[in-house]
């Protein structure tokens, strides 16, 4: 098998990789970086972010507002160092960001703008109209093509990482072009691969959100934190799951039962605010969890609308005019009149919560760094725990740009410690062990299952029972139904045994690394007897400090389901308290 | 939930296994609001897993799912089967190799933007903690329109100069460069003009217009380009009839 020979090796050029890349080759100029992602950097799910990064900058808001709102938002799950750290160096990544030429939306004097978002006590989200996501990949991409030792490699896709003697020692890809498998050999390597909402038939995610970089890490005996925490985002279209940002309801918007009420004030989220006059942190700006938990029991209630794509509820947003729509919520109109057939100008939305990210992920420490020295994660791959049990919109931008260019100084301060040159034996042997893997997949025949029926089955069981409610009982019933997916995963069959741009042996991997995340998910969220943030369990309604105010720890084995551990959640100031988001709250 | 049956007549190609490209017919049942995106994807499920393509985000801002549909460049995330009638042909971008079936060969495109210096070469260098550069509304809509590219290369497709000459930059990566040159914030335009107001740069655009009129997000590529035609024709006449004027 050909090598190629690097310092420091990322996987997944989105928003942490690419950010993590610049750091690295502003550092360190002479540092061989490898940014190596299974679609040009372009492409990447970052792209898909609508409404902005948080990072304080106002003169009203503070650090330790930011701080309180995220911790009370993640239901005091979050490791409150990590939170410090994200607060802290979100500004200053901010205006790098702006630096580089990120266009964000600006006041009239020139400076940035900010807009409400849900959970946040502040203004503090920064955004570029409807498109935040967009730009900020984009000008990231732009950014580090300054960089000659940033060596791309696009439309690899990396199937294991190379381990010598404890520590990681690289990654081998597919080149999907040729079909030919090439070693990475890299003194350090990053994951930055993305999340796994594919795991779940109604994500907003993109085909590519298959949990890849998780499965590397956790196939290589690094724990996968948190998994069952998993966001719905409340407002997707039901049609086709695409998201309308939570800035429709920062800007205004306001959502609305089949008769016409603003539901979110019979749950705990009132008294009902101004129509076109939101109040932070409340109502339509109450947090993501608590607003899709709000339509599911209204949906109980038989008070939703219905479509022929399941019950909805309404988002209106006319009251904010047609100026204010196409200056700041463009998107949003364009996917709704395509997607819907609905103008918001003149119309409600339809929409419906939605699966959109994952809290959970690699289990890294606040430097980003792993249980496996020499390889670091970051982004929504990563649990750093600044999520805690749901996120708070608008800071997994900001995760991903403070987080990536930590994990960049983390991987520079490790090689700079001095780290032993690997054994060629070892990674060859690594080598070769996986290329005789995907040679026995290639060349399986006979195993009588198929791509498309396994991952059907997988993401209607992962709906079924591992939704925005759960019970034990479902939970059980996923965990066996994995296990046996899993099991079955081994007898399937391609169709396609050619080399170029095989697409059918790309999603039979991406398939392998959806099941492991799933079951991680299950086996979690069973293990988890309690309800909390957006893991809500209709079986232990209440939240037990006592018992789960720790994170989980999902360590695989083999073609055995996880063993679920725990781990005490860092708590340095906040302690655990009640969620208001009552208007009364201040 | 209506449906309708509907023929594709799909590019295959596979260069392990083809000699030349080929057409194949498939006949699926679909939803009636499906996009042309959705009904490959049931073709790839439950009839051909071999059919090879790219597609990722279904909101037409990741740029991956570009293809001729019955000869026009599109994204298929955004074409809706209720918009054609009868056979709906499904081809490669033109002007690009194919790799294989619908999957194209973008390298010539990469390397382009990667050439026209699209990063801010800052007018006035700033150090992160002196804060951020002041912008108005009205400087950000100098060049807002410009950051929309999503990179499809859709107006690559159908640009008639590019399928003719292929060394000419090209629409998205020229309007990328206008971009920053048009950026208050920006000092680098003498440095991108010698890339782009070259003969294989602005020049060599005849002005068609096709790629704006097939650009999805409503960029603009050819007034970008004569933009930068005007702007460099003044470079020339301030240097050559107006030498005191030169800085």
């Amino acid at each position: 098998m050909e090598s190629i020979q690097t310092d420091v090796a990322i996987v997944g050029a989105g928003g942490a990789g690419l950010r993590a890349a610049i750091a690295l080759a502003q550092a360190d100029p002479g540092l061989r970086i490898a940014l190596i992602s299974k679609v040009y950097p372009m492409r990447s799910h970052t792209c898909a972010a609508e409404g902005g990064a948080a990072g304080v900058i106002k003169s009203d808001d503070s650090l330790e507002h930011h701080f309180n709102d995220t911790v009370g938002g993640g239901d005091w799950l979050c490791d409150q160092d990590a939170v410090d750290y994200l607060v802290q160096e979100a500004p200053k990544e901010l205006i790098q960001l702006e630096h580089w030429g990120c266009p964000w939306s600006r006041e009239p004097n020139g400076s940035v703008a900010v807009r409400p978002f849900g959970g946040m006590k502040k203004q503090r989200t920064w955004f570029a109209a409807d498109k935040s996501g967009f730009h900020i990949l984009h000008t990231l991409f732009q950014t580090s093509l300054q960089f000659p030792s940033i060596q791309r490699f696009d439309e690899f896709y990396v199937t294991d990482l190379l381990v010598d003697e404890g520590r990681c020692a690289g990654v081998v890809a597919i080149e999907m072009r040729s079909g030919q498998m090439r070693a990475f050999h890299a003194r350090a390597v990053i994951v930055a691969g993305g999340g796994a909402g594919r795991i779940f038939p109604f994500t907003t995610n993109g085909a590519i959100k298959t949990g890849d970089g998780m499965a590397l890490a956790y196939r290589a005996g690094v724990a996968l934190k948190d998994m069952e925490f998993v966001q719905y985002h409340p407002t997707g279209l039901p049609s086709t799951g695409t998201l309308l940002t939570e800035a429709c309801r920062g800007e205004g918007g306001v959502l609305l039962n089949k008769n016409g009420r603003r539901f979110l004030q019979d749950y705990g989220m009132g008294p009902e605010t101004p129509l076109g006059k939101p109040v932070l942190k409340t109502m339509e700006l109450g947090p993501r969890d608590r607003v899709s938990q709000a339509f599911w029991q209204e949906q109980k209630k038989g008070n939703m609308v219905p479509t022929q794509w399941g019950d909805a509820m309404l988002l209106d947003m006319r009251h904010l005019g047609e100026k204010k729509i196409n200056e700041r919520l463009p998107l949003v109109r364009d996917m709704s009149i395509s997607y819907m057939g609905v103008d918001p100008v003149t119309d409600p939305v339809p929409v419906r919560p939605v699966v959109h990210y994952m809290m959970g992920g690699i289990d890294t420490d606040i430097r980003t760094a792993t249980r496996l020295p020499g390889l670091y994660a970051a982004g929504e791959c990563a649990c750093i725990s600044i999520n805690g049990a749901n996120r708070l919109g608008s800071n997994s931008l900001t995760e991903l740009l403070v987080y990536g260019r930590r994990a960049a100084l983390s991987a520079i301060e490790y090689l700079q410690g001095g780290v032993p040159a690997a054994g060629a034996s070892a990674l060859a042997a690594g080598s070769t062990a996986a290329q005789a893997r995907l040679r026995e997949l290639m060349q399986r025949s006979g195993g009588g299952e198929t791509l498309a029926g396994l991952r059907k089955e997988m993401m209607q069981t992962m709906e079924q029972h591992a939704g925005i409610y759960r019970t034990g009982e479902g939970l059980a019933q996923a965990c066996e139904t994995l296990a046996e997916l899993r099991r079955r995963y081994q007898r399937i069959e391609l169709h396609d045994k050619t080399n170029v741009y095989n697409t059918d042996l790309l999603q039979a991997l991406e398939l392998g690394s959806m099941l492991d995340c799933a079951e991680a998910v299950t086996q979690s969220a069973l293990a988890r007897r309690e309800s909390r943030g957006a893991h809500q369990r209709l079986d232990y309604i209440e939240r037990d400090d006592a018992n789960f105010l720790r994170h989980s720890l999902a360590e695989f084995r083999g073609s055995e389901p996880p063993r679920i551990g725990y781990r005490d959640v860092v708590i340095t100031r906040s302690q655990p308290g009640v969620r208001d988001y009552s208007g009364g709250h201040e | 939930m209506g449906e309708r049956r509907v023929e594709l007549e799909v590019l295959r190609f596979n260069p392990e296994t083809d000699s030349e490209p080929r057409f194949q017919r498939f006949s699926v049942d679909c939803p009636e609001e499906w996009v042309v995106l959705d009904a490959l994807n049931h073709v790839k499920e439950t009839v051909d897993p071999t059919l090879s393509y790219r597609w990722s985000c279904h909101m037409a801002v990741c740029g991956s799912c570009g293809m001729m549909i019955d000869g026009e460049p599109k994204l298929a995330c955004k074409s809706f089967l209720r918009d054609y009638a009868g056979v709906i042909r499904v081809e490669p971008l033109r002007h690009f190799p194919i790799q294989r079936d619908l999957v194209t060969v973008a390298d010539d495109f990469v390397a382009k933007l990667a050439r026209v210096k699209p990063y801010l070469i800052p007018k006035e260098p700033k150090a992160v903690e002196a804060g951020e550069y002041l912008q108005t509304p009205a400087q950000l809509k100098r060049y807002k329109q410009f950051t929309l590219c999503i990179n499809c290369m859709l107006c690559y497709a159908s640009c008639p100069e590019y399928g003719l000459i292929p060394d000419y930059i090209g629409p998205a990566a020229l309007a990328l460069a206008h971009r920053y040159n048009q950026d208050s914030r920006d000092g680098g335009r003498t440095e991108r003009q010698e890339e782009i107001a070259s003969k294989a740069g602005v020049w060599e655009c005849s002005f068609v217009g096709a790629c704006s009129e097939v650009c999805p997000e409503h960029v603009d590529p050819a007034a970008a380009i004569q933009q930068v035609k005007i702007q460099s024709t003044l470079d020339w006449y301030k240097e050559h009839l107006m030498p005191w004027l030169k800085k």
